[in-house]
């Protein structure tokens, strides 16, 4: 990983172009946050969209360090690469990492099982936990606005009542670049730096700014099965069931979450520049392509948010 | 998709592509939601399993074709009420450019989702019905737009297909809103006849409407000239927070970026408005003292020029008391400090705002107390076409109510007029107690006819 130079090279001629507009005005509210709440945290899980957050962040407080803890919460059915990943980035960039362990919840009782075996609606729990233990009152988050039509409606701001639920019909209006954050004690706030990026934007800044991420993320072969139309990888969560007929494919992944609910894509491509060019010529959505939670219902990402869910 | 045209598309940018953007508004069933989801499907940016979806649900429906408008029902109330409740950002790209669209409704509280939408707009697309015409609902659009200072205005003529393509009645609408537009103050503005259904003029030229010449919607705002947010006027920077770093950071990461002293100290902030270069001289604000620019930092190197937009860290050459909430701005026309400002406030909350009440102003980086002095006049926009709207007598303001506003401050703020800074002349009212958001305001004079009885005519904040 090094660092490009976009802003560098900017002659002050030209206005800034698409990636100098979108790390600029990440980089102001991650200032924003960091100034005006008493205990900011960041959710971080190795996953593209908030290893950019991190990096985001790290350039935000140069030459300080960033001045807020990572959390991740770890469903107990993440893949390994990304875990070691996790870890390894956290490092580089020199932040500090909190783990909240949904495995830890289910082994006392706290948390049961779900018949279907996902565990990512398990996560709202032990997430609203560690908001209040660490007395965060103000969260970021990875969600972009392009992904979901719920989250087409998403503040970057988005206040959260003391259960973590986010009512769509009372958002406060946003504003020029004033964003208000105050609010009531048990209250939380929101942020999303990356509320104007698309996927395609952060596959362009991964490149421009020769950021890693987990090898998952680029072409591999794996042992899978076509299930449901999608992609899903034989793991010690998702095993093979009764009739089916296991391949090995070259797969990728295009979002990093649960195995027991994200499936792979068919994928030649190896570097960021070949993923670039099969994401801008894909005719299916990052999340419609391989996120099985989405698909339990028409509304499954906004009943999610609702209860407190990112 | 009958009635089609399929654009090869690429969504991958073109090096240098830059970023516009663009607000919406339009009466109800103007066909706002078919023009968003139209150029969304036109650049290539609904894929195949979202618009699937649309295919199910149009003919769940009854309907004979894929409603585009579908693309845009985000909330599970708006697709079983058929209404839109809020205001949503949408994103497209063409090689050329990088769209950012907020998405505002046209019928539930209209002026505070215009509002809020038109506050960071290039560009306001304008929506009328042909068979309509220009509306009531359009002289609000308008007069928001104005009163927000958005640059560019187009109004597009749908449903032309239901009036057999004319160009006389485009002629007609087109003439009506440009001496509107023009008496609002809005220089730059723009017609053009689209059917969002058809997709005639949406992202290609219709040979059904050959006798018009100019842009397609998609051609318009693809080239609509944004160097003015490069150049734009006097320099300032409202300083968000010091960087001060305890000891060298050691991480793998900051080993590769430019090495700082052990005694840094630098004030991180965005530029909003102009530029700034090492060896100038800048004012702080509001205490007034004066400092020259030793350095522009980012991790990505030293810069000679920072410009609107970039969010930097500036190092002084004398070591001054600068803190979160101060503004760094050029010498040469400096915003003066003020202790009561008059500001066009747009009201966005339910509860009435009254003369005395007690606020919170949030401007730039700094929130400051405030008492409202007076409320002069509100803005009345059911004047009779082609006159300017009036201001009228009024002593409070209510839900989407535009009024003339005077503030008294706790302490002093450096308030630009709006009309020449879009940002450092903004600010909006917070609710003291709860922490809601409850107007936008905007300093100086208004962009719409000065009220009847202004106190000391934009003076405060210029």
């Amino acid at each position: 990983m090094s660092t490009n130079q976009t802003a560098a090279a900017f002659d002050g001629l030209r206005p800034l172009t698409e990636l100098q507009a979108l790390e600029s005005e990440s980089i102001h509210i991650f200032r924003e946050v960091a100034s005006t709440f008493a205990s900011p945290v960041m959710l971080f899980s190795g996953g593209k969209d908030s290893v950019v957050m991190l990096h985001l962040a790290a350039k935000a407080f140069w030459p300080s360090p960033v001045p807020f803890e990572l959390l991740h919460v770890d469903t107990g059915h993440n893949f390994d690469e990304v875990l070691a990943f996790r870890d390894e980035a956290v490092a580089f960039y020199g932040a500090r990492l909190k783990v909240a362990s949904v495995q830890d919840y289910i082994d006392d009782g706290r948390l049961r099982e779900r018949p279907d075996g996902t565990r990512n609606p398990l996560q709202t729990v032990p997430l609203l936990d560690a908001i209040t233990e660490g007395k965060h009152d103000a969260v970021f988050g990875g969600g972009r606005r392009d992904e979901e039509r719920a989250r087409a409606k998403e503040r970057v701001y988005s206040l959260r009542d003391e259960f973590g639920q986010w009512d769509p019909r009372n958002q406060r209006p946003e504003l020029w670049s004033l964003y208000n954050g105050r609010h009531l004690p048990g209250e939380h706030v929101r942020v999303f730096p990356l509320s104007n990026w698309t996927e395609l934007d952060v596959w362009d800044y991964i490149e421009a700014e020769k950021i890693a991420l987990p090898s998952i993320y680029y072409a591999h072969q794996r042992e899978v099965v076509e299930r449901d139309g999608m992609w899903v990888a034989i793991t010690r969560v998702t095993p093979v069931r009764d009739g089916e007929r296991t391949e090995l494919r070259s797969v990728r992944y295009r979002t990093v979450g649960d195995m027991s609910c994200t499936a792979a894509v068919l994928s030649e491509a190896t570097t960021v520049a070949d993923v670039i060019t099969e994401v801008g010529t894909s005719r299916l959505t990052e999340r419609g392509a391989t996120r099985a939670d989405d698909r339990l219902s028409e509304a499954a990402m906004e009943d999610r948010k609702k209860e407190g869910y990112f | 998709m009958p009635g089609t045209v399929t654009r090869p598309a690429p969504r991958t940018a073109t090096p240098g592509r830059t970023l516009l953007r663009l607000a919406t508004a339009g009466s109800v069933d103007d066909g706002k939601s078919t023009l968003v989801g139209r150029l969304l499907f036109d650049t290539n940016s609904v894929l195949s399993d979202t618009l699937d979806h649309v295919e199910m649900v149009s003919k769940r429906r009854g309907l004979a074709r894929a409603d585009l408008a579908l693309l845009t029902d985000g909330l599970r109330a708006e697709r079983e009420q058929g209404i839109t409740i809020d205001v949503a950002y949408r994103y497209f790209a063409t090689p050329a450019r990088k769209f950012i669209l907020a998405d505002c409704p046209g019928h539930v509280q209209y002026t505070r989702n215009t509002v809020t939408g038109s506050s960071t707009a290039d560009v306001i697309v304008l929506l009328v019905d042909a068979r309509n015409g220009v509306v009531e609902q359009t002289r609000r659009h308008l007069a928001v737009a104005s009163l927000l200072r958005v640059p560019h205005v187009v109004l597009v003529v749908n449903k032309i297909d239901l009036v057999d393509y004319s160009e006389e009645v485009f002629t007609r609408i087109a003439t009506e809103f440009s001496v509107l537009a023009r008496s609002f103050g809005l220089v730059d503005s723009r017609c053009i006849p689209v059917s969002a259904t058809e997709g005639d003029n949406v992202a290609t030229h219709s040979a059904r409407t050959a006798w018009y010449e100019g842009p397609t919607v998609l051609g318009f705002l693809e080239t609509v000239d944004d160097t003015r947010r490069a150049v734009g006027s006097e320099f300032r920077f409202p300083v968000q927070l010091v960087i001060r770093p305890q000891q060298a950071p050691s991480a793998p990461w900051a080993a590769q970026l430019p090495a700082v002293d052990g005694d840094y100290r630098g004030y991180a902030g965005k530029v909003e408005s102009g530029r700034v270069s090492v060896g100038e001289e800048v004012v702080v604000l509001p205490r007034g003292s004066h400092a020259t620019v030793a350095g522009i930092d980012t991790p990505d190197g030293p810069l000679q020029v920072a410009v609107a937009g970039q969010s930097v860290v500036l190092r002084l050459t004398q070591d001054l008391d600068v803190s979160r909430g101060d503004i760094l701005a050029a010498t040469d026309a400096p915003p003066a400090p003020v202790r009561e400002v008059n500001a066009t406030v747009c009201w966005l909350a339910e509860r009435t705002l009254a003369v005395g009440a007690r606020v919170l102003v949030q401007h730039g980086t700094s929130i400051t107390k405030a008492i409202v002095k007076s409320i002069d006049a509100t803005l009345d926009l059911d004047t009779l076409p082609g006159a300017l709207p009036e201001w009228v007598d009024a002593d409070a303001l209510g839900l989407n109510d535009i009024g003339r506003v005077r503030l008294a401050l706790a302490s002093p703020l450096p308030i630009d007029p709006y009309r020449e800074h879009r940002t450092t002349g903004s600010f909006i009212i917070v609710d003291e107690a709860d922490g809601w958001t409850l107007g936008a305001g905007m300093a100086g004079v208004s962009a719409l006819a000065p009220p009847p009885h202004q106190h000391t005519p934009g003076k405060e904040a210029s």
